[in-house]
């Protein structure tokens, strides 16, 4: 049976791991999913991946799909991003992602 | 100098700031509206023009670019006055209670409401996270290339992967004495053409290119003299500079807004929602830029609170006249 729930943790700087749960079946985006948790990720620009505003490391994680054309554009461009650097406005929750940490990076 | 007076300056030409000037416009208010950018219509012409909105009363779907023109045939018999490609940087409140708001390119108009519709904020350069760069800025560190004479026979570094990057190495290749690209990543994503001849111009070594690297620190005595170039995150160098152009893109920032003495909240300007005012009277706040228990970010939203604005504005502007609400339908729309 799959899993409608997945799990995601969120890295706080003290350290500290905040797990959010995630429903697969909606087609949100983990920046999504992050503000619906109240987490503070501007997002300004909807999801559109071209404001970078919603800039996440990603410390530990399933396999990923690669970044979209758009996405690793806007990736590169971007002053400190790392090699682990995704736009959560671009990862879909899916099974998958379970188990998925990220730190929410300080402002683009 | 250009100066304007008129009753309601607006600050953003977003279509909250758009509706805002119906709103007055019923009330017999005349309107300036001032925008950094040089179309209105704010994020609906920015980011999303040929998006479907699909939350407008009245119309199950209506294409961005076409609501902010409806907008302005909607505002037209108000005539309006704009000020585009300028941004506001300064509020005064004179002793009567009157503004005088000013642009960046010396635009002064003088009201009496101000009313802010500045959104997301302006549109300001991304920063890369260097101690000290700020000291620098204007003395050696710039974030655009406004005028490229100035980089003539000088050495300059460029930083970035972006197609602005890749246009102005392309650019000042010709024009400094020593240039250099320095990006963070190992290929360039910008307009395929441009990498390659950034790549090309490279090994024909009329640039130098350090992929991998980035810039770290920045040196010098009140100028700008040198930087520390970090290849792949641990061997730092040494490049003498006259100029350091970091090319990362734009964010929206609150800007000059944050100086204007206005309560804020996690760069938002608190409001009363009894009419939208902000801390300073005579000064509303409307739109994306503000902020209140319960605040929603929708066009739907912000035009509500221009309404409510528009009300309260008219007491200011006509202290001695009772406002007596009215239908449109019952007056029509008188032109101004
Ligand atoms: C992708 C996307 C999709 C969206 N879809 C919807 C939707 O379907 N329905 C909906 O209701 N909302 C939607 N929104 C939100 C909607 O776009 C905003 O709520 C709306 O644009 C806010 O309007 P505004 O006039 O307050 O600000 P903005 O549209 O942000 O306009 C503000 C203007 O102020 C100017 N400005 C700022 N500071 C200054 C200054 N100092 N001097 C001069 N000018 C200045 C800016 O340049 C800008 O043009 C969407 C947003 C995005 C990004
Ligand atoms: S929300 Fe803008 S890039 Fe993700």
């Amino acid at each position: 049976m799959q899993n409608d729930i997945i799990t995601i943790y969120v890295a706080l700087e003290n350290g500290d791991r905040v797990s959010v749960e995630a429903p697969t079946n909606m087609g949100l985006s983990v920046m999504e999913v992050l503000k619906a948790n109240e987490f503070e990720i501007p997002a300004l620009c909807g999801g559109m991946a071209i404001c970078a505003t919603c800039h996440v490391e990603v410390l530990q994680s399933p396999p990923l799909p690669e970044p979209s054309d758009d996405e690793a554009y806007m990736l590169e461009s971007l002053p400190h991003a790392t090699e682990n650097s995704r736009l959560s406005c671009q990862l879909r929750v899916n099974p998958e992602l379970d188990g998925l940490v990220v730190r929410i990076m300080p402002e683009a | 100098m250009n100066d304007i007076t008129t009753d309601i300056c607006i600050v953003g030409a977003g279509p909250v700031g758009l509706f805002a000037v119906f709103e007055a416009g019923l009330l017999k208010m005349r309107c300036h509206v001032v925008d950094a950018l040089p179309a209105v219509g704010g994020q609906l012409t920015e980011i999303y023009p040929k998006k479907p909105i699909y939350d407008i009363p009245g119309f199950p779907e209506v294409l961005a670019g076409d609501l902010v023109k409806n907008l302005q045939k909607q505002i037209a018999p108000f005539h309006p006055t704009f000020t585009l490609g300028e941004r506001v940087e300064n509020l005064d409140k004179q002793e009567d209670g009157s503004f005088i708001v000013s642009t960046v390119a010396g635009t002064r108009i003088a009201c009496k409401v101000v009313v802010i519709a500045g959104g997301l904020g302006s549109f300001e350069p991304r920063k890369p996270a260097i101690e000290h760069l700020e000291k620098f800025e204007g003395k050696g560190v710039h974030y655009m290339v406004l005028d490229p004479e100035k980089f003539r026979d000088k050495r300059v570094v460029l930083a970035g992967g972006g197609d602005s990057a890749l246009d102005w190495t392309i650019y000042l290749a010709g024009l400094c004495s020593d240039l250099t690209l320095v990006h963070r990543g190992t290929s360039f994503r910008g307009a395929p053409e441009s990498a390659a001849k950034v790549l090309s111009m490279a090994e024909e070594g009329q640039i130098k290119l350090i992929l991998k690297s980035n810039v770290a620190e920045v040196h010098g005595n009140g100028k700008l003299d040198s930087v520390t170039v970090m290849v792949d995150n641990d061997t730092p160098f040494q490049l003498e500079v006259d100029y350091f152009i970091p090319l990362f893109g734009l964010v929206p920032k609150l800007g000059p807004i944050d100086n204007w003495g206005l309560e804020l909240d996690k760069n938002a300007i608190v409001v009363d929602t009894k009419d939208y005012s902000t801390n300073v009277p005579g000064v509303y706040a409307i739109g994306d830029i503000n902020t209140y228990p319960g605040k929603l970010k929708l066009i739907l939203c912000g035009f509500h609170e221009a309404a409510l604005m528009a009300q309260s504005a008219y007491n200011i502007v006509y202290p001695d006249k009772k406002f007596v609400l009215k239908y449109t339908t019952v007056n029509g729309i008188q032109e101004l």
